[in-house]
């Protein structure tokens, strides 16, 4: 077994010379890593060894070990360091990992923080999240198996996540007997595969997790390896800060400190490069220039204001920063070197790794963060879906759980951005589920798209405030929802007679028709369902801008879609209109036939029966057709709206 | 082995990253949550959190209030630093006491587990929802406890503050989801990925003020089932034969005083404590009584909103 020697002098430092370890801890970097694999592969193994020969683990932690090892443990009478890692009841009971987990130890170089992942396909999302803020991945491989589909949709992740470091831990090298061969046929694999999606370098070692075997030092089994263990590995290996900091200076403002009149501070986490007290900076998206005039910080205890000032700051550093002159500037701006200002834009290509139950929908609008900027988002495409295991690209419409597609985005407004690859903080982004506030994806830019930056808004002189006035209105736009059958159309079409007897400029869109003409080639699945009322919002939004009062009938069975139209309007124009109808009356009337067949199973799809109807929460109007009469609902609406406005 | 290429000061150090992250993550709180406020247990990590929080937001004050969920029981030294450091920061300090407890005197002496139900998981849910706190600041470190290392940074709660631990938002990057529901909140971890050693080494560099009974002095205590009790003030009970001895101890962790263990030792400076605690022999939460009763009980408190 290998000898943990490093570790027995940093022991003896902390007996004989406090102070001067506490110096060596002090300078210490930080490496952030992950470890993927599977259970089966010693992963939990490998760290809890880690953690175990790093003296991290105390003496009543080792007592519960040894103890749950014979109870537990699946080592016989010998220690079983997966169960140190393990952390969570549930996954105790199932033993495997079902989330991710972050342990910790240092040797006398170096900090690590380790995140591990599990490593089955259902469980991608857990890796993609592990992966990102890491540094180096470590992927494991049982020398008996070579290299298997997981090995390939674990390295292509970590290479999606833009992790530069990767180290081929080829483990169980005992059950092998230390073989040369086997150890060089899976490396010979592996590089295949590696060059094939891209990664460029990796560093493969021989391991054996139970035994200690080139983990904490050289093992005297592997005469014929001649690289690094792999702890001297992860002591040398190159951070990614490093190549942050020679970047141009880039920092996502986050707060503006403000604490009287006098102060003006720019707070943020500087995503790359260096800056100093007069140098030249740029304000992104408004591109106002100015130069730096403080880092401030907090002195210390004691000393004078202004005594805690940095002469300059480096990428990682979280500053506050005052700028020479009075420019805009707030929370999603971004600060950057004047000189070499980031891109900004608000259509990009993007690859989307999806994690959420519910699919994405492209046309759906999304919560998204980048930086510091909170925007509106919507997949306007989807590109092609790549297949984790095969590499293989296949076109889709939608994306579930662990999926990951190439995708064009547009956002609600521009962003200042960099490409993921060049720096995770600016190019990398969530997207969150307005309704359930849920993290739904994470999603790394490309590049901006063309288009988005020769298409300009073309200003029309003529208002839509002026096309309103000029027809003796206000534009608004009566959206109804409700069931098949609840009295939508109807119910609208009174209404328009009645506006129109009022002298009301008006135009109804009818569900049915759109679908005969501009929406004639979408059907009813959940996808196609957002972009018809996607479609349908657009058009009633330029009517609006003539200035009509637009009346819509359409089901819109979802929460997400109705408030995506009601956002595209100006406040006060967009009206929901609940037609209140239960289920059980509108199957009863059947006007059109419908819920017979759907029932039978000759209609998919249908709302009410096998695809969900979200009830409006927040209706400026609601009529419920079993009390009212078509007409007196018609009669209630038309009241509500001259009355309310 | 030669050493890694040159640590210049172009170059963070670990703690340089990690202070950095926790002030990136205080100041998303104050950006995007509407009622935040700062947990303050007194201990050394809530001494740690208010120096980042004084830091983050220099020269303003921090912009959130303090929050000290008070059983009564804490250690009089506790009480002392509680009131000076708020004021030194020019903070605002709420102090919690579930009225419920107040009246049934309950105390850890004739309630067990009883006691830190209704003094503190049920006094924090109280004090957050009578203050309509949105936001809640917490010292919890990942290296504490198994169920910890899974915890997000910005872990979300329901409406009753009950943690999902197998429905947790996946966090990635520095990127923080902070959005919520009405009702609904997230306590926010900022120092999770530091280890007790690196709380020790911050403080004494950077001189952070925290209470006495951390560093060894001569104290009054009784021994009981393995662990050395302080006796704190005159409410401590005393058992048959029980008589307070002198001993020169300190503490690890400081939680209620009839609850929490102290160590023989002489350790009376940063450095000493330091070097005692790598070359001890026992984890950080054995000194505190709430661990023991069983291997999952953190995670099983955790889902009922202890903190």
């Amino acid at each position: 077994m290998a000898d943990s020697e490093v570790i027995y002098e940093t022991d003896a430092l902390i007996a004989e010379d406090i102070d001067a370890y506490l110096e060596q801890h002090q300078h210490k970097s930080l490496l952030r890593f992950i470890t993927c694999g599977s259970v089966d592969d010693g992963k939990s193994t490998l760290i809890g060894r880690l953690l175990y020969d790093s003296k991290m683990i105390f003496e009543d932690q080792l007592a519960s070990l040894e103890a749950d090892s014979k109870q537990v443990g699946t080592q016989g009478q010998d220690i079983d360091f997966a169960l140190l890692v393990d952390g969570l009841a549930a996954e105790r009971e199932q033993g495997i990992t079902i989330d991710v987990a972050y342990r910790f130890f240092a040797t006398e170089k170096r900090k690590f923080i380790v995140a591990d992942t599990p490593g089955h396909e259902q469980y991608t999302r857990n890796m993609v999240t592990g992966a990102s803020t890491a540094d180096l991945a470590v992927i494991l491989i049982d020398a008996r198996k070579g290299v298997l589909t997981q090995t390939r949709r674990h390295s292509y992740l970590c290479h999606l996540l833009g992790i530069r470091n990767i180290v081929l831990a080829v483990n169980k090298m005992d059950l092998v007997d230390y073989d040369k061969a086997a150890f060089d046929d899976i490396v010979s694999d592996y590089r295949d595969f590696a060059a094939e999606i891209g990664i460029e370098d990796f560093l493969a070692v021989p391991v054996s997790g139970l035994k200690g075997d080139n983990i904490i030092a050289k093992s005297d089994a592997t005469p014929w390896y001649d690289g690094p263990a792999l702890l001297d590995h992860l002591e040398m290996v190159g951070l990614d800060f490093d190549r942050r900091r020679k970047q141009p200076f880039r920092m996502a403002v986050q707060w503006v400190n403000r604490p009287n009149l006098d102060f003006r501070g720019f707070s943020g986490l500087i995503a790359s490069g260096r800056i100093a007290p007069g140098d030249a900076v740029r304000v992104l998206p408004s591109g106002k220039t100015s130069t730096v005039a403080r880092i401030v910080t907090m002195p210390a205890l004691g000393a004078a204001e202004g005594d805690g000032d940095l002469d300059h700051a480096i990428a990682g550093q979280s500053v506050t920063i005052t700028l020479a002159d009075e420019i805009d500037c707030s929370r999603g701006d971004v600060i950057a070197a004047a000189d070499a200002p980031p891109e900004v834009a608000d259509q990009f290509e993007a690859t989307i790794v999806w994690m959420a139950d519910e699919p994405m929908l492209p046309g759906r609008p999304y919560a998204m963060k980048i930086g510091t900027n909170n925007l509106r988002a919507t997949i306007t495409d989807e590109k092609y879906q790549v297949n984790v295991n095969t590499m293989e690209k296949t076109p889709g419409k939608e994306l579930g759980l662990n999926g990951i597609a190439v995708c064009n985005i547009s956002t609600d407004k521009p962003v200042p951005f960099t490409s993921y690859d060049d720096n995770p903080d600016l190019g990398g982004f969530i997207l969150i589920d307005r309704i359930t506030n849920a993290t739904v994806a994470a999603g790394m830019i490309h590049f901006a798209l063309r288009r988005s930056q020769n298409i300009h808004w073309q200003a029309i002189d003529v208002t839509r405030e002026a096309h309103a006035e000029q027809k003796n209105q206000k534009a608004k736009l009566l959206w109804f929802t409700g069931l098949s059958g609840s009295g939508k159309s109807t119910i609208a079409n009174l209404v328009e007679k009645k506006l129109h007897a009022l002298g009301k400029h008006s135009f109804l869109l009818d569900g049915d028709n759109v679908r005969h003409g501009l929406n004639r080639d979408l059907g009813f699945t959940d996808a196609d369902r957002v972009e018809n009322i996607r479609r349908v919002g657009e058009v009633a939004k330029l009517m609006t801008d003539a200035g009509l009062i637009v009346l819509t009938a359409f089901i819109s069975p979802f929460r997400a879609e109705r408030q995506m139209v009601r956002q595209m309007l100006p406040e006060s124009e967009f009206i929901e209109v609940f037609v209140d109808t239960p289920l059980e009356v509108a199957e009863q009337r059947d006007v059109k036939g419908l819920y017979k067949k759907a029932r039978a199973g000759e209609l998919k799809n249908f709302t009410g029966i096998d695809s969900p109807y979200e009830l409006p929460e927040n209706a400026e109007i609601t009529v419920n057709t079993v009390e009212m009469t078509a007409e007196e609902a018609a009669e209630y609406i038309v009241e509500q709206m001259f009355n309310g406005s | 082995m030669t050493a890694e290429a040159g640590l210049t000061p172009e170059r963070l150090t670990h703690l340089e990253r990690l202070e950095a992250e926790a002030i990136h993550i205080m100041r998303e709180v104050v950006a995007e949550a509407e009622n935040p406020v700062m947990m303050y247990s007194v201990g050394k990590d809530s001494a740690v959190m208010l120096h980042l929080a004084k830091m983050a937001f220099y020269p303003s004050p921090p912009p959130f209030p303090l929050l000290h969920v008070d059983t009564t029981w804490k250690f009089q030294a506790m009480y002392a630093l509680r009131e000076k450091a708020a004021k030194d920061a020019g903070m605002e300090l709420i102090v919690h006491r579930n009225p419920e407890a107040v009246e049934k005197g309950i105390n850890p002496f004739d309630h067990g587990s009883l006691h830190t139900d209704l003094w503190k998981t049920e006094g924090l849910k109280q004090a957050l929802t009578a203050h309509g706190f949105d936001a809640a600041f917490g010292g919890a470190r990942r290296d504490e406890e198994k169920a910890r290392a899974k915890e997000r940074v910005f872990s979300f709660r329901t409406e009753n503050h009950g943690w999902d631990p197998k429905n947790q938002r996946p966090e990635l990057w520095s990127l923080y989801n902070a959005r919520k529901n009405k009702g609904e909140s997230v306590r926010v971890f900022p120092i999770s990925n530091w280890t007790e050693l690196d709380i020790w080494q911050y403080i004494h560099l950077n001189n952070i003020e925290i209470v006495p009974l951390y560093f060894s002095a001569p104290r009054p205590t009784v021994e009981r089932e393995g662990m050395i009790l302080m006796v704190d003030d005159e409410r401590f009970r005393f058992e048959d034969g029980e008589e307070p001895v002198e001993r020169s101890i300190r503490f690890r962790t400081l939680g209620c005083y009839p609850l929490t263990g102290a160590v023989e030792s002489e350790a009376a400076t940063l450095p000493q404590i330091i070097q005692e605690m790598l070359l001890t022999t026992t984890s950080e939460r054995e000194g505190r009584a709430i661990d023991h009763d069983q291997a999952a009980s953190m995670e099983k408190k955790k889902r009922e909103g202890y903190f």
